[in-house]
This record gives C-alpha cells, structure tokens and sequence, in this order.
C-alpha cells in the first residue's frame, strides 16, 4: 500500500498509509482463490463474509462490498485501519501459507474509504420502534457498536460519554497519522443520524449512577473501557517529564497539544524520549514523539522483537520513522535533577528464558548489567486496568480481580439484572474489533430480553 | 454541547464567582466535589471545586482565580455566553458526619469551596469554626455566608486589615484562646496553604484533610496526570480524591509536579499571596 515517505511523515501528523487505488484494489482482490470453506472468516472475531466482499471488489460492485461487511462490522473503515489482521483473518488466510496472505484489512478499508467518498452513506432497514429505551455508558468501538445496533432494531437509544468528544480510544489514543478522527468523528455522526442520542460530559457513576439511570432505561449497556494507567513501580515515576501513555497521547490527540499554542493545552516537546513497552500504545506514543521533534527516540521493551504485541505493520513504521528500539531491557529506576524532573534511566539487561503462562519466552535480568541513559522523558505504556468509576459506583456488579465486570461470554450480561457491559471495561487493555464484538452480542441479547419482557 | 453563563463577576481582586447552567451537575453535586470546564474549543480541561448550587435552578458556582491562559479566557466570559465543556460532579465528595467540633480553614479560591463543606458539617450536627485567610480585607468575600452556617468565625489576614493580623501560624493559638479543640480540620485552598496548615497540625495530632488540585485532564481516572504519592501510594486525586489526609501527602513531590507545565514562566500562583503562609 503507498505511504507517506518516512521523512515526510515525521514532520506531519496526517495519515502515514494513503490507501489503495481502485486498480491495486481489484487486482488484490484477484488473488482470493475463493475458497469453499474459507478460514480467513474463522479468524474474524465477528466474523465478517471476507471472500464475499472481496468478490465484489473483483467484479467492480464496491457499494455491494460494503453492504455485505456491513452486516456484521458498522465500523469497516476504522477496524481496516487498526485490526491485528496478522493475528486474525490474515493468519487464517490459505495464499498465506506460501507468500503473502491476501491483505484483507487493506481492502476493508479500500471498500469503507470508497463509501464515504460517494459521500453518501446507505441508511439500513430500520425497525418500528418499540418504545424500549437503552442507555450506553461510553461511546468507544463497544458502546457504537451496541447503539448502531439496537437503533436499527427499533428500540431508543441514548450514549452518555465522559469526555467532550465520542470515540473512546479512537478519539484519544490512537494517533491522527494512524486513525485520522475525520473518521471516528464520520462513525459516530452516522450512528448520531441513526436517531441515537448523544450525550458528552456526561460521567456515569458521578453526573448519575447506573442505578438512577436504570429508573428511567429498560437496560444498561456498560462500556467505560480501560482506564487507570499501569506504572512500573519503581522509583523515579512521578517525576516531571515521566507520563502514561493515555496522558501523552490524550494531551496530543484529543487535546491537540500539536497545535500548541492554537489549541491552550501543552505537550512537552523533549528531545531524549524513553517509551516503555512494546504494544500498539508505546508505538503510537513513540511515534507521536518523533512527530514533536524529538531528536532520539527509545522504545524500551524487555522481550525480544519476536514478542513485540504491536501490529507489525506499526512496528515497521516504526523503525523507518527512526524510532531505536532498546530490546531485552528492563528499567529499574528513574534517575531526577534538583528540580524534580526526569534526567536519566537506569536499566537491566534481559535475556529470554523458558516460555512462561503467556506462551512467550520470559525475560530474565541478568545479573550486574545496570547501565544508564539519560533521557529528558519518559512516556510508560505497559497497560491499564479496567476504568474503576462504574464498578466503584454500582453496588452489586460482580467484579474480577483485575478490576474488569464480570460477564457471560455468550450473552455480555452483567451479575446484575437489566446490566450488560463489553469491550476494554470486561477484558482489560484489548482490541477495537473485541470491543465490536461484544458489543454485537450485548446487543442481540439486549434485544432479546426487552422484546420477551412484555 | 453548550453551558450558558449565568454570572461571572470579579467579586474580589482576580478572584471571581462563575455560576453556570449545569441541571445534571446541579442536581447530584456534593461538597468537595469538582467540575471539569473548557473555555471555548480550542481550550484546556481545566478543574474547578464547586462553592455552591441551586438544584431548582440548575446552576453551579464556583470561585476561580485568574491565574493563566484558561483562567483568563474564563474571566472574559459574560452572562449570556456558552462555554463547551462542563462536567461533573467529579471526585469523591468530603466526607460529611458528626465529628463533633469541625475547624473549616478557606483561603483563595477556597474560601468558596470549603463553604458548602461547613454548611453540611453545621447540618449533620457539628460545631463548625470556619477560618478565612486573606492577605488584606479586601480579598475576603462570603463572611455573611459563613455566619450562618458556623459557631464562629474567624478572619486573618496578613495585613491586619481585618480579623487577626498575622497568618494560619497562629490558629492553633486563636482556638486554644477560645478553648476549641478540633476533632477534624478541613482545608480547602492553594497549595502552600495546605501544605502548610498540614504541616502545623501534624505535632498537635490533629486530623487533617486537604483538597488536593494536582494538574488534570479527563478527571476519570483514565490519564493519569493527576496522581500524587500518599502515604508511600500512587493515588490518583480525580479518582481516589481529591480530599486526602494531609499528614501523608509528599508535598515536596506534589509541588513540583504541578509546576511541570510552567518551568520558564514565572509561577503565578507562588508570586501572589500565597508564599506569604511562610
Ligand atoms: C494508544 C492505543 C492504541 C491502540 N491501538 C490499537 C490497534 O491498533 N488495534 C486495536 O485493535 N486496538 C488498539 N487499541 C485498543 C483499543 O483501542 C481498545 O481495545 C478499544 O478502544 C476498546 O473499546 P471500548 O469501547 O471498550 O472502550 P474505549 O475505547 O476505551 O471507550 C470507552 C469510552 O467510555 C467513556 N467512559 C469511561 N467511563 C465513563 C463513564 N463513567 N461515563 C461515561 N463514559 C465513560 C470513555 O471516555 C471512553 O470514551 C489501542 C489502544 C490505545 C490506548
Ligand atoms: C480538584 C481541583 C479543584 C480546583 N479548584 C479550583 C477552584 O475552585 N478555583 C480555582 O481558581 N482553581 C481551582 N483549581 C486550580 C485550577 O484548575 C488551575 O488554577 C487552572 O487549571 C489554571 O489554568 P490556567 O490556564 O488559567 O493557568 P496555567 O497557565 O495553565 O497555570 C497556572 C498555574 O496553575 C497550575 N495549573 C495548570 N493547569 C492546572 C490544572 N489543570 N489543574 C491544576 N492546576 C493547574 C499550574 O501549575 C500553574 O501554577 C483546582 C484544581 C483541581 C485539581
Ligand atoms: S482464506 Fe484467503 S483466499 Fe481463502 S477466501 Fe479467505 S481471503 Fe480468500
Ligand atoms: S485527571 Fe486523568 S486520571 Fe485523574
């Protein structure tokens, strides 16, 4: 797919991979053999018709393409862009067994990118109202999903959202260059045109709780997702110049610290940055620092390449955009100046060891190889814990260990009655298309129970 | 969405009273919490306590200080105009039961914050000595409003102008004089005063509690920015806060975190009154 140049896009936060032409797009499509039983749908959480749309690619009919994965993804372009296609459908894909597998995400976003462009968007089928009324907390990949759904099966819809703009991580997390949020912001418009009401600024638990929304709501779809930024607990980490990454990113993307002084709120522009981890998040965060001038940047990881959770593509960017990757190192101690910011880093080195529960090799310290860097930032991207407002605020909501609400799987309802919840608030820091697929089950099961209520 | 502005007026110098249409936050705010607001679309999240409601009217107020670029755009505002983002309530509300005899010690802005706390301290029974600090007279406001809701009241400021001349130094005397012991003292205002107050306390054994202002962002607990050491754990004062036990608090740390956006500049909190709790 064509990209930006790596030394155009490190001065620019547009997006780094331009898309495909129509051309390129069916002549992709053309290596789909079609198969009868295609494994590429197994590898789909949501199990879109992958040989069904890429056949329409082939013979032209796009607007045919993008109805059929719209019967089971609303949010194409957005998944396209940021689904792990490496570790689901591509995985699964039979050209891939010699050679590349087809490039499903790519066409994916080729057949959503083609719609928006027509500029005008195909309004489902939409069911006589029931007069049932749902309320959605978040209005992230889970909580759109779960409205555009029971929207279009009648029932009356309203999304209370946090912070000022919809989109969850999609708005505050993944970078511009990655997810433009002309997109995000096209998704929820669409949902909003759906007849679901919006509501931002809006903290369920503090502005109303669950219980006093559940006064006036049939049901409840809880989906608040990750929240609360994992540190390392080591010492050194409320140093100035040491920030999470959901603080990093958020200040950038949403808040537009990129546009700084344009738009009041400031991102420090370091020009030394550690980021720690080896996710999609610390890619994003150590992209985004070279975007801000930095002049090296150190993405420290303590496993080896192979076991780098990121998408592969992003790591690719990565590393062409300049971004040195510290593998096999662990920090154990931020090191500050007299004025309480951040200076250096002391680290460990690591070798990989037995595979340990995660199935990946586990890093060992090695004994006695302290070194230190000096770095003027540190942005710490290890992960986060389910956002802990809901569960603090809604007495009786059964609770797991790490902070997530409790579940079933086949149903995404809650211990509690009338109380359903999916994405990152059930499985901790996961996907964009999990969340989608939870919030596809939460939906049909929601609308089951209300239409049995009678 | 839209807020509309029903009063903003400077009612002492740089400190201002900013009453907004907020029905959802009117109807379940409590004392010691916080509303998150943005100035127009190219503005800051910035938090502010709330001093007082009317949940028949759908109005919050708050008194804020103009201390930088928000501030200011907030001291711009007329009646009549819309700000883009006001949510809330946040935070853990104060802890509100009958302590018995309750030392409420206001100063800055939170002169105006502390008020609904000792209004429902006076309401659950206790008997509440309210304190305000300022550098001069002129800086105080709301000692009417205080009368009503304490036993007493008692001024200090800097200069003598008004009430005790001196500063918070000198409050463990003032209520040794009038034969008060506190069994919990609240304080609600900048930093150094809290810290300070803490500070004078924490050898009398009294029972502090602070409302932290670290520097925020969303006020869900999802970034991060406002986390501060308490008792040797991370906290997250959005979240786990804002009202922490000041005997426990790292100021040291907390200080310099709040700064972490102002380096070069001159910091304009410092350069007011407030070094003067020294
Ligand atoms: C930087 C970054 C990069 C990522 N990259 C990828 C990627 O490339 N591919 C991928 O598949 N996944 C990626 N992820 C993960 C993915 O974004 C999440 O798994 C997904 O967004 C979860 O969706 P969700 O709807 O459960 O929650 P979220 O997207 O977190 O949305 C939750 C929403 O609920 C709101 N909310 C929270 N509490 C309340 C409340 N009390 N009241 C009202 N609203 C509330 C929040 O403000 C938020 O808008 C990334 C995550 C991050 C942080
Ligand atoms: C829970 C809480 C309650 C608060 N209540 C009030 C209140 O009732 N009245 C009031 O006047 N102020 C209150 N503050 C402080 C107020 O939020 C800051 O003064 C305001 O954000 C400064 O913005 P600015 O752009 O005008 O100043 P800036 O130029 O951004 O900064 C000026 C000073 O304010 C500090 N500051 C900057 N941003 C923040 C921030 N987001 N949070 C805290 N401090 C910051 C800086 O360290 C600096 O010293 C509260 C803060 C918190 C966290
Ligand atoms: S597995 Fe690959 S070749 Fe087979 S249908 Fe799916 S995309 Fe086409
Ligand atoms: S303000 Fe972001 S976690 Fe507290």
């Amino acid at each position: 797919m064509p990209k930006q140049t790596p030394w155009e896009r490190i001065k620019n936060f547009e997006e780094v991979a331009l898309g495909y032409p129509i051309e390129t797009a069916v002549e992709e499509a053309s290596r789909c053999l079609q198969c009868k039983k295609p494994f590429c749908n197994q590898g789909c959480p949501v199990g879109i018709d992958i040989p069904g749309f890429i056949k329409c690619i082939v013979e032209g009919d796009i607007a045919s393409g993008v109805k059929k994965i719209k019967e089971t993804n609303a949010l194409p372009a957005i998944c396209g862009r940021v689904c792990p296609q490496e570790e689901q459908c591509e995985k699964m894909c039979v050209v891939g067994k010699k050679g590349d597998p087809l490039s499903i995400g790519r066409l994916e976003r080729f057949v959503a990118d083609w719609e928006a462009a027509q500029g005008k968007i195909e309004v489902p089928d939409m069911a006589p109202k029931t007069g049932k009324k749902v309320a959605i907390v978040g209005a992230g990949p889970a909580g759109v999903t779960v409205a555009n759904d029971l929207i279009i099966l009648g029932h009356d819809v309203t999304i209370f959202e946090a912070l000022h703009e919809c989109g969850g991580v999609l708005m505050y997390g993944i970078p511009e260059f990655r997810l433009p949020k002309r997109i995000v912001n096209r998704e929820v418009e669409y949902v909003r045109s759906l007849g679901v009401k919006i509501y931002t600024d809006f903290v369920v638990g503090k502005t109303r709780t669950v219980d006093q929304l559940l006064k006036e709501f049939d049901a409840i779809f809880v989906g608040s997702g990750a929240g609360l930024p994992w540190f390392m607990e080591i010492p050194g980490e409320n140093l100035n110049g040491v920030f999470s990454a959901n603080e990093y990113l958020t200040r950038v993307n949403l808040m537009k610290g990129f546009r700084f002084p344009e738009y009041d709120t400031p991102v420090k522009r370091p020009s030394r940055v550690a980021v720690v981890g080896g996710g999609n998040v610390a890619m994003d965060s150590a992209r985004t620092a070279i975007r801000l001038g930095a002049d090296e940047v150190h993405l420290v990881y303590r496993r080896s390449r192979t076991e780098l959770p990121a998408r592969i593509e992003e790591v690719e960017n990565a590393e062409e955009e300049g971004v040195i990757f510290d593998l096999l190192t662990l920090p154990v101690r931020l090191i500050g100046d007299e004025r309480g910011w951040i200076k250096e880093m002391e680290c460990l080195r690591m070798e990989l060891g037995e595979p340990d529960s995660s199935g990946r090799r586990k890093p060992i310290p090695v004994e006695g190889s302290n070194f230190i860097v000096p770095f003027d930032a540190a942005v710490i991207a290890i992960g986060n814990s389910p956002n802990p407002l809901i569960p603090m605020t809604t007495p009786g909501l059964e609770i797991s260990k790490k902070g997530g609400i409790v579940t079933s799987a086949e149903t995404g309802q809650t211990s509690r009655p009338n109380i359903w919840a999916g994405g990152d608030i059930v499985r901790g820091a996961a996907t964009v298309i999990s969340a989608m697929g939870d919030g596809r089950i939460a939906a049909a099961s929601i609308h089951k129970h209300l239409m049995n209520k009678e | 969405m839209a807020y509309k502005i029903i009063e903003r007026r400077m009612i002492v110098p740089n400190l201002h009273e900013f009453i907004v249409e907020a029905p959802a936050v009117a109807e379940s705010v409590k004392p010691g919490n916080f509303v998150i607001v943005r100035p127009d679309e190219h503005g800051e999240r910035i938090p502010l306590s709330v001093a007082d409601w009317d949940r028949t009217a759908g109005t919050v107020t708050s008194i804020f200080m103009q201390v930088g670029g928000s501030t200011a755009k907030l001291a711009r505002l007329k009646p009549g105009n819309t700000i883009p983002t006001y949510v809330g309530p946040l935070g853990k509300e104060t802890v509100i039961q009958n302590f018995g005899a309750v030392l409420c010690l206001g100063g800055c802005y939170g002169i105006g914050s502390i008020y609904p706390i000792a209004r429902a301290l006076k309401e659950a029974g206790n008997k509440v000595y309210s304190v305000l600090e300022a550098r001069s007279s002129f800086l105080l406001y709301w000692e009417d409003k205080f009368h009503k809701v304490s036993d007493k009241v008692f001024i200090i400021t800097r200069d003598g102008t008004r009430g005790k001349k001196g500063h918070i130094g000198q409050i463990p005397e003032m209520l040794q004089q009038a034969g008060i012991v506190p069994n919990l003292t609240i304080v609600n205002g900048c930093t150094f005063q809290m810290m300070r107050m803490s500070q004078i306390t924490k050898p009398l054994g009294w029972k502090t509690i602070v409302n932290m202002n670290p520097i925020m962002i969303d006020g869900t607990g999802m970034c991060g920015v406002c986390r501060l050491s308490v008792g040797g754990k991370m906290k997250f004062a959005c979240v786990d806060g804002p009202d922490f036990d000041g005997h426990e608090i790292d100021w040291e740390e907390f200080l310099a975190r709040r700064k972490s956006y102002n380096p070069e500049e001159v910091d304009p909190l410092r350069h007011s009154s407030c070094r003067s709790h020294f």
